[in-house]
């Protein structure tokens, strides 16, 4: 078997050197699924990994075909469930991975940058959205509206628009979006707080009405707050919203002898920003599943009467909670508003709150790997997969009528995931090993 | 300014009536399902807009064969009340009894599946929309009989013909829901199940079946709304159910949830409350905030009910069992 695998992963890296594109990388992605499933010693499997991730950045690198993301996203999965790997092997890996892989690739496929930004920036929202649903059990279903009030607190700020009702120099130069990512937390909480008040109180059920209700509010202000003052420019949206100053990640950069243009640079910036950002999700998330307050939430989750006999107050818990991931999403707004310059209401919709329950859903409520495997399989469902595939019926049945679009079908898509999730396998794809035992134990 | 709100005051109180029993009708789907499951059926909201889509369809394709205006409206909510009907059992068979047979305590994942669920059938309709026609945003078409109007008290009120039918529909619907529910032997077994399932299947009741009827009767009450909101409202989409759906759940809760007069009730005050503050919004703040807000008044009208009587209007409080 070990010699098979081998044999599979060379065959993979002589393919990805002499014939790159979607073609080999098909053949790659069986050879992960063989060396992922098929029974093999943890070195033979260290090993053949680490060809694997050499190979997918290979063929990205000659051809930039995305379906090798995909590869290298599978790679993770496995480094970070697959059991008794060396945990040096996991890391040294899993950076390669981040650190050289992605921006190898994104050197090559400007594309593969804008979809890892975009990975990185689901997969914090859903560690933040893991936190209320699947530790503390809260169905949050307006969680895009704490993003959109992130997003407007820098965008407002950092264009020209705070001109319209605020004396002043705007917009506030680049630097000023590190100190209104600590704004954004203290105002997201607070909206959260407001939020959570009434709706906690009361049973889960009416959390999950009033923040769909919540996250309908806010988008409609968003859309409706140019008049009388003009405040959020209504459906126009806002821009350009300013981007932090690189010059010294770009003298850097140029020590270590990475070259870089004028779209890479920020790509880049943005990328390992984002990176960062997810570490320092995680690392917290990490700590608060192991605090009081992270106990006290899965008792809540598992049974509120018990929690409260023990003497757990409800609605401070619920709130901390709460408060917690609406503050991500709100730091992740000022990222989203600075790397794409632009805000506008339509970001914010309820099928983008549902596009990260999603993520968490897919991936395993409660759990850390699980949401950031969502977020990165659905994003690249959305955005690479579901274009492709439209493209493809578009040539192949030009006779079908405009409107049947695979494309415009990810509420489809997305409403499958979470039906079938729910039905088939409601722990998610990497169950966090209390919830899995509790839908079990049902 | 006092005369200008005065004068139109009997306009917007009627047009609030209308709104109301669109309201109340949808409003009871979530009542009565929840009643049964204690489930927030969200795909509710989409049940209506296939009630909708299917008035549009009958009305396409119907109206040159069909002269006559109310008969046609009859045939439109007899399709669209049975095809919502249908659907909303199809939804129940295949997405919530699974879980039921699981036995799942986790009280997310019937939500979780309900949201889901309704994503599936708005890009459902969009698909065969788009199929059919290679257009999903849609337009109802007039009917000559049904788009008279008459004036009321001197002209106070400006009534139209599909106005009055809407009331008159809508009531007849209410009222027989009303004697079903407590006349019938179904009411009495549906009942029964939203006190208590498990005694309930011990008495001889099959509370499949009962939950099965209770998302027919809610979803062709739904679909019955959907025609009559579509002829009302005229413009339809697979994505208008959505407002409509969260507004009605509200009625449901501001009547008291579960209980079956109190969404009516609901519905009728939550379409008098949106409408007025609608109307005189754009006329208080000299234009400045305009009907738009009016989905924004439904909300906190959620968040004030349910801080200050979250039982609802007519409901009782419940404590939490173990």
């Amino acid at each position: 078997m070990s010699a098979l695998a081998f044999a599979l992963n060379l065959g993979y890296l002589a393919l990805a050197f002499l014939a790159p594109g979607a073609l080999s990388n098909l053949f790659g992605l069986g050879a992960l699924l063989y060396t992922a499933f098929a029974r093999l010693s943890p070195n033979a499997r260290a090993l053949n990994l680490a060809l694997l991730t050499l190979a997918f950045t290979l063929n990205l690198q000659r051809s930039g075909n995305t379906l090798g993301l995909i590869g290298l996203v599978g790679i993770l999965v496995a480094l970070t469930t697959l059991p008794k790997i060396p945990t040096w092997v996991r890391a040294l890996l899993g950076l390669a991975i981040l650190l050289l892989s992605v921006p190898i690739a994104g050197f090559a496929n400007t594309f593969i940058f804008e979809l890892g930004i975009q990975i990185g920036i689901y997969a914090a929202m859903a560690l933040g959205l893991n936190v209320v649903v699947g530790m503390a059990g809260l169905l949050d279903l307006g969680y895009a509206a704490f993003f959109a009030v992130g997003a407007y607190t820098w965008a407002i700020f950092g264009s020209e628009q705070a001109k319209n009702f605020l004396q002043g120099n705007f917009p506030l130069p680049g630097e000023y979006m590190y100190l209104f990512m600590g704004i954004a937390i203290v105002t997201t909480a607070i909206t959260g707080l407001l939020i959570g008040l009434p709706a906690l109180r009361l049973r889960g059920d009416y959390l999950a009405i009033v923040t769909l209700g919540l996250g309908e509010v806010v988008r409609i202000l968003a859309n409706n707050l140019d008049h009388p003052i003009n405040i959020t420019n209504g459906p126009q949206g806002i821009t350009p919203v300013q981007r932090p100053p690189i010059d010294g990640f770009r003298n850097l950069m140029a020590h270590l002898g990475v070259p870089l243009d004028r779209t890479t640079d920020y790509q880049l910036f943005f990328y390992l920003l984002v990176l960062l950002m997810i570490g320092l999700v995680v690392l917290v998330n990490v700590n608060l599943a192991n605090s009081r307050f992270g106990r006290a939430w899965v008792a809540i989750r598992e049974d509120e009467i018990a929690a409260r006999s023990m003497g757990i107050p409800l609605l401070p818990t619920k709130l901390l909670a709460f408060m917690t991931g609406a503050a991500f999403s709100g730091v992740m707004g000022v990222i989203f508003a600075a790397q794409r310059t632009f805000v506008s209401p339509e970001s914010f919709t309820l099928l983008a709150s549902i596009t990260i329950l999603g993520m968490v859903i897919l991936g395993g409520m409660g759990s850390i790997p699980g949401a950031i495997l969502g977020a990165a399989a659905l994003t690249i469902l959305n955005l690479d997969i579901l274009k492709t595939f439209s493209e493809f019926v578009r040539t192949s049945f030009p006779q079908l009528p405009s409107q049947v679009d695979p494309a415009k079908y990810e509420r489809l898509v997305f409403g499958l995931v979470l039906v079938l999730m729910m039905i088939f396998r409601p722990e998610g794809l990497i169950p966090e090993r209390r919830h899995r035992a509790e839908m079990e134990e049902a | 300014m006092l005369e200008q709100i005065l004068s139109i005051l009997p306009q917007v109180i009627f047009d609030g009536l209308v709104l109301g029993f669109v309201y109340a009708m949808v409003a009871l789907g979530y009542t009565m399902v929840y009643g049964v499951l204690e489930l927030i059926n969200f795909a509710h909201s989409e049940i209506f807009m296939i009630g909708a889509v299917v008035g549009v369809e009958v009305f396409r394709y119907l109206a040159p064969q069909v002269p006559n205006g109310f008969l046609l409206l009859l045939i439109a909510l007899l399709l669209g009340g049975a095809i919502a009907g249908a659907t909303a059992i199809l939804v129940e068979r295949f997405a919530y009894r699974p879980l039921r047979k699981r036995g799942t305590t986790n009280r997310l994942v019937p939500l979780i599946t309900a949201i889901g669920v309704s994503f599936i059938l708005q890009d459902l309709v969009r698909l065969i929309e788009g199929l059919w026609h290679n257009e999903f945003f849609l337009r109802m078409r007039t009917v000559e009989d049904l788009e008279g109007s008459f004036d009321l008290f001197g002209g106070a009120i400006f009534v139209q013909t599909k106005s009055l039918v809407l009331i008159l529909v809508s009531m007849a619907m209410l009222v027989g829901l009303t004697y079903l529910v407590n006349r019938t032997k179904l009411g009495v077994a549906i009942r029964a199940v939203a006190q208590d399932l498990q005694t309930a299947s011990l008495m001889g009741i099959d509370p499949d079946r009962i939950i099965s009827r209770t998302f027919l009767i809610g979803g062709s009450l739904g679909g019955v709304a959907g025609v009559l909101f579509a002829l009302q409202y005229t413009t339809v989409n697979p994505y208008v159910g959505f407002l409509p759906g969260v507004k009605a759940f509200t009625a449901a809760v501001l009547g008291g949830i579960g209980n079956i007069p109190g969404a009516m009730l609901g519905g009728l005050v939550l379409g008098q409350l949106e409408n007025f503050f609608g109307t005189y919004l754009p006329i208080l703040t000299n234009g400045n905030f305009g009907t738009e807000y009016k989905d924004v008044v439904a909300f906190l009208i959620l968040i004030l009910i349910l801080l200050l009587r979250p039982q609802g209007l007519l409901g009782q409080v419940v404590k939490e069992k173990v």
